[in-house]
């Protein structure tokens, strides 16, 4: 038996009593482990082992099949000059054997090595160093693992860029001579120095098919191997209609200027190399600014991606040290101070601060922070220091669910798309046959010389009809307006959904945390002659400190909210059912309900119509008596949110029909719809009965939207065509929701429509736009209209006019983005 | 009408039979997954031009990872769209990418990329 190994391993998700038996149970279980204890304090588990027998990975695998996560990060190091398996051989072998390193596996096709590694034994310079050790590099300087997944993509697509700028400078300067000299009878000079049929003429043409070559076959390479790929898929798509365009253009000239002789008329040996030169230039220039145009499409979710904080302060061993990002644990302690990023998600254990999330909330007040309170990742603390435990970290924070929610919902498709998709299935094939039975109809019936304007009006047909325009219609709008939402604070799930909160006739609000905060607050304070209302209200505080009543609660917090300072209660006494009793600053004082003081002998009868009205509002008032004596009321109620009333406003005036559910009784559902305007009012809804009430009214033929919390509303919010959650804090993931709403106000469902319209309005026009170009230009090319207009276009315009279409549709687009929600009332 | 006229007109019209044909009438036969030990359905498919397979066929009720692998720059193919499994993958040159997907009942799905000019078929049993 070779010498046993010793190791310790982090575990998390350890909260019960059993727990530590359990995980020891496990890895003893795993073969070649030869003991095992687990300190259910520190959370560690010391395991010894024979590597010979047992391998770390099963030993994790034990642990994680119990559902516990091992304190172990993982990360992926570009390496340079890999370039042979007895390369990955070496790397791995040299880190695995680095103290903290789990495991590593290097491949050459990434040129990477993925690592597990536990963080608090092993950093990223150890790494660094073992990697070296065995001979290589680090390929970035600074190893950051998000810049992994998306720089690539965009190093491409500036490479993408540059590459075809090369290609239409290079074209664009051949053009002009090739230009000048192919129409030589229009130029007073040239037209005598190279007179028709002459053999400067010839020489010259031929000169100009030799420059245009490498225009064909460099700057227009894309279109072949375009055209090439798809054929063997048996498709076409734009490539193959500007291939076969630009060769027959060329393929004529060669044949014009080779054997002029086969022409009938010498007037037919014309040459059109400058229609392949233009086409070239014109379409690679399109290509290009598409490209620019669509980066700035995902400007959104690239704003998300920079929000991430590189390195996070935390404390480890008493000692605060700074590390990436990455290695931040759950359950570590990070420090923050003021001006800086909050690196993940986590709850405030010491101190205070106000801290902005305008960037992930679109809530543009800074939000005070407490101990107790949580914080999100990504967001800036603005005025204090303050500690917190880390809760979700990596993959799992908030700003990493929005980032991957935008990315998914930006990648699926609006319902609308899939009749787009049909028709760009047929389209490439179709214009095909539209420009042969063109070229055919011009060849048989059309004017001399029949020949050239077969070829024209086949290049030109080809050319002009623009698949791509079709094609980037849906797609872009739609990144553009969900990365809209994302920027205030409405992660739309996907186009499905997009599409249908358009179309919604009635929205059904959750009275409880959607309307309302959700929380009791003091409304109210009535007293009765003699008596004042701070007093009443400081002295009911001061008694319902001892209480553990939710509305004892908001009761205290009313009164510290007006700036009352409260004494301590002697005596004090919970009267199950009735309410509280005791004795502050010498004074008896009772606080509850009528039974409570008639009980006591005290009469309230100046109080009962003023208790009736507060009551018929929908409050909860409660008699206060001092020293025996009915001294007034004090009033709670959940109030609602300041700008739910004109949210509300604001949706009817967009012609929805807005209806509010509660499980609350009638005289309270009414009394709150009185407030913010809703006339519906469905009262007495049990929970279970809510998605029963949405498919009510979806009967009546309406398309409903569902605004609730993500929690108790989830089959309501599945029910309705568009669930809107209203998501709290860090838990954005909400299942259910179509749209999650991650600042708690209604405001969020009138900004989620209205970039809806707004959206799916550009999509239309896009589509308008698309097909009416492809519908007008094709026959236009064709040539139908010569006959009675005489007008037949040229190449060169319909490229022109191609190059430009679909970066119009991508401008249009990105017209979106100067969308802006509306604030406060309509 | 003349000899030419004639020669163009029958030349034209066996051109477009040939476009139909080409692209239209004749479908590929499907690629089926296979098995690994893992009771994944796995294929391999290539992004250039198109997917090559670009018919897959699965069973369904059982997991199925699709590998995707693009070795072309044309920025259409930088991601792959399962409209009807609301997934999609964004697909870096070079890289392989696994989609991951259950299809719970029979039938034909198509997937493509967000313009519509790649187009697959995910044929479940």
């Amino acid at each position: 038996m070779t010498t046993p190994e010793h190791i310790e391993l982090r575990i998390g998700g350890m909260t019960c009593e059993h727990c530590p038996s359990a995980i020891e149970k496990a890895i003893k279980n795993v073969a070649g482990v030869t003991a095992v204890q687990v300190n259910s304090a520190t959370k560690v588990a010391r395991i010894d082992y024979d590597p010979s027998r047992a391998k770390i990975a099963a030993i994790l695998q034990a642990i994680r099949a119990l559902g516990y996560t091992v304190g172990t990060a993982t990360a992926r190091i570009p390496i340079k000059n890999m370039h042979c398996s007895s390369c990955i051989i070496r790397i791995e072998l040299a880190l695995q054997m680095t103290p903290g390193i789990v495991s590593a596996r290097a491949s050459l096709g990434p040129n990477a090595a993925d690592i597990e590694y536990q963080p608090e034994k092993v950093d990223f310079d150890a790494i660094r160093r073992a990697i070296e050790s065995a001979g290589y590099h680090v390929a970035e300087p600074k190893i950051d693992a998000r810049s992994e997944v998306l720089d690539p993509a965009e190093a491409a697509n500036e490479e993408e860029y540059r590459s075809l700028m090369r290609k239409f400078w290079f074209a664009a300067a051949i053009s002009i001579p090739v230009m000048a000299l192919s129409y030589p009878d229009l130029i007073p000079g040239l037209r005598d120095w190279m007179p028709m049929g002459s053999d400067t003429r010839r020489t010259v043409w031929a000169l100009l098919g030799v420059l245009s070559l490498p225009v064909l076959v460099w700057a227009g390479s894309q279109f072949f191997t375009g055209m090439g790929d798809a054929l063997k898929h048996r498709a076409a798509n734009m490539h193959t209609l500007i291939a076969i365009g630009i060769s027959a253009a060329y393929v004529y000239s060669v044949v014009a200027v080779a054997a002029p002789g086969i022409f009938p008329n010498m007037a037919l040996a014309e040459v059109f190399w400058d229609v392949t030169d233009v086409v070239v230039a014109l379409v690679v220039l399109g290509l290009a600014l598409e490209i620019k145009a669509k980066g700035r499409t995902s400007q959104a979710i690239k704003k998300l991606i920079g929000l991430q904080a590189k390195t996070a302060r935390v404390i480890r061993d008493g000692k605060e040290i700074d590390i990436p990002v990455e290695e931040v644990l759950v359950n570590d302690l990070v420090v923050v101070r003021p001006g800086e990023k909050i690196p993940v998600d986590g709850q405030v254990t010491a101190g205070s601060s106000a801290v902005d999330e305008s960037m992930i909330t679109g809530e543009s007040m800074p939000v005070e922070k407490q101990v107790g309170d949580e914080v999100i990742g990504g967001t800036l603390n603005k005025t204090g220091s303050f500690r917190f435990t880390a809760t979700k970290v990596g993959k799992d924070t908030a700003l990493a669910s929005i980032i991957r929610m935008v990315k998914d919902a930006q990648g699926s498709k609006a319902p609308i798309q899939r009749v787009v998709d049909t028709v760009s299935g047929y389209f490439v094939p179709a214009v095909m046959i539209l420009a042969v039975l063109a070229a055919i109809a011009w060849y048989d019936f059309g004017p001399e010389p029949r020949v050239i304007f077969a070829t024209v009006v086949l290049v030109t047909t080809l050319i002009i009809a623009c698949p791509c325009a079709l094609g980037l219609a849906t797609p872009t709008s739609l990144t553009v307006g969900i990365g809209k939402g994302a920027e205030n604070g409405i992660l739309i799930r996907s186009g499905d959904a997009l599409q249908a909160a358009e179309k919604l006739d009635a929205i059904i609000l959750d009275k409880t945390g959607t309307i309302t905060k959700g929380e009791p607050a003091v409304t109210d304070v009535v007293v009765t002659q003699g008596h004042d209302e701070r007093n009443v209200l400081r002295l009911t505080a001061s008694l319902e400190r001892g209480s553990e009543h939710p509305l004892g609660e908001a009761i205290v917090n009313g009164a510290e909210a007006r700036n009352l300072s409260l004494s301590d209660a002697e005596a004090f006494a919970a009267i199950p059912g009735h309410g509280v009793s005791g004795r502050v600053d010498g004074h008896e004082v009772l606080f509850g309900n009528a039974k409570l003081m008639l009980d006591r002998g005290i009469s309230i009868a100046t109080l009962e119509t003023e208790w009736g009205r507060l009551a018929n509002e929908g409050k909860t008032p409660m008699y206060v008596s001092i020293d025996n004596k009915a001294a007034g009321l004090v009033a709670v109620a959940d109030t609602v949110k300041a700008d739910s009333k004109a949210a509300i406003e604001v949706l009817k005036g967009l012609g929805i029909e807005v209806v509010m559910l509660t499980g609350d009784n009638k005289r309270t559902g009414r009394a709150i719809g009185r407030e913010v305007g809703i006339e519906r009012v469905l009262a007495e809804v049990l929970p279970d009965d809510k998605a029963h009430e949405v498919q009510k009214l979806q009967l009546e033929g309406k398309s409903v939207g569902m605004v609730g919390d993500g929690v108790n509303d989830a089959p309501a919010l599945a029910q309705a065509d568009v669930g809107f959650a209203i998501g709290t804090g860090t838990d954005v993931a909400i299942e259910a929701s179509d749209v999650t709403l991650i600042k708690g106000s209604l405001m969020g469902v009138v900004t989620a429509i209205e970039i809806s319209r707004a959206t799916m309005r550009n999509v239309r026009q896009n589509l308008v736009g698309a097909f009416g170009y492809n519908t007008l230009g094709i026959p236009v090319a064709m040539g139908v209209l010569y006959p009675f207009i005489g007008l037949l276009l040229s190449p060169l315009i319909a490229a022109a006019a191609m190059a430009f279409s679909s970066v119009t549709v991508v401008t249009n687009a990105n017209r979106l983005r100067f969308f802006q929600p509306r604030r406060g009332g309509p | 009408m003349t000899a030419d006229r004639w020669i163009v007109t029958a030349t034209g019209l066996a051109l477009i039979a040939f476009i139909v044909w080409f692209f239209w009438l004749k479908r590929s036969t499907g690629f089926r997954a296979s098995e690994t030990t893992g009771g994944y359905q796995e294929a391999m498919i290539l992004v250039k031009g198109g997917y090559t397979p670009d018919t897959i066929i699965v069973r369904s009720g059982r997991p199925v990872r699709l590998n995707f692998r693009r070795e072309e720059t044309a920025s259409c193919s930088d991601k792959v769209i399962f409209a009807d499994f609301q997934k999609s993958a964004e697909l870096p040159t070079g890289q392989t990418v696994p989609v991951e997907l259950m299809p719970k009942e029979p039938g034909e799905f198509g997937f493509g990329c967000p313009m519509g000019m790649f187009r697959g078929r995910l044929i479940v049993e």
